[in-house]
């Protein structure tokens, strides 16, 4: 695939811009994401915005992408397109849920603070590695389609 | 307005950040499960998967030169609390093929059943998680 030292390239940038936004953002500060889930005095709206801001750029841009026939360095797009509803798709987020209200990281920003050497940053990356890793052991055991 | 528009221009980032990937490389960018995929032995064609990841390493790492006091957690949270969610983010997002990004903004954009139905849940579970946490804090302070 001739392009793909410039896809290699767009991936680097787009995690740089990426992290740039989470920071910008906020939400490298877990206390803005518990005080966001957390309804009190405290409530903290930031991560609505974050939303608002990403989501207000991406629905304008998606639906105008897709009317090409493929991507400028790729001959064919590599978006889901599966609609069905599984108990897998929702237990999984219910329980990712748990884990994002307890830390108040999820994998963007906690990879994103990994570099201000923070001990609770990196022992949240470790314990979602060896998660992600549990989960691969455990998959064949549960049966769980999708 | 520190807590509205900071957060828009930082929305709107990300914004671009998962067009540009939409646009160039016809991909979703789902953090979770770009960092999944990278665990596994690297290859040619996941080697983007690798400076997606260094991308935000070094996006990270020039925050934290620039301005180290938005890399600060400043949470009541113990060591025992963030292990435990590490576990439950980890397991619970390949579980759930996908997070915030994947799910709660590229999934979101393109009108996904499924993506409104993870982010639906995890913002829910999110919620019930914060509350008991507060709730254990003041039973046992």
């Amino acid at each position: 695939m001739k392009y793909r030292r410039y896809q290699n390239l767009t991936a680097l940038i787009v995690g740089l811009l990426f992290a740039a936004g989470l920071a910008v953002s906020g939400m490298t500060q877990p206390q803005k994401i518990i005080n966001f889930l957390t309804l009190g005095p405290d409530w903290d709206p930031s991560l609505l915005f974050v939303m608002i801001g990403a989501l207000g750029v991406h629905l304008v841009t998606y639906p105008l992408i897709r009317r090409r026939r493929s991507p400028l360095l790729d001959t064919m797009w590599h978006v889901p397109t599966r609609q069905d509803l599984s108990p897998r798709l929702i237990g999984g987020s219910a329980l990712f849920g748990l884990g994002w209200g307890l830390a108040g990281y999820c994998p963007g920003p906690a990879v994103t603070s990994l570099a201000s050497g923070d001990l609770r940053a990196l022992a949240f990356v470790f314990a979602m590695v060896t998660g992600m890793l549990l989960f691969k052991k455990t998959e064949p055991l549960m049966k769980l389609k999708g | 307005m520190n807590s509205v528009a900071t957060p828009l221009l930082g929305g709107a980032l990300i914004g671009l950040a998962v067009t540009l990937m939409l646009l160039f490389n016809g991909r979703v960018t789902g953090i979770s499960g770009i960092l999944y995929s990278s665990l596994s032995r690297p290859t040619q064609e996941g080697l983007w998967r690798w400076l997606f990841l260094a991308g935000l390493l070094a996006g990270g790492a020039s925050v934290q030169i620039l301005r180290p006091e938005l890399l600060i957690n400043l949470s009541d949270r113990n060591m025992t609390a963030i292990i435990l969610a590490g576990l439950l983010v980890g397991y619970g997002t390949v579980m759930g093929s996908g997070c915030t990004s994947g799910h709660g903004i590229c999934g979101l954009s393109r009108l996904s059943v499924r993506s409104l139905a993870a982010t639906v849940t995890f913002m829910l579970f999110g919620f019930i998680a914060a509350q008991v946490f507060v709730y254990l804090i003041g039973a046992f302070a």
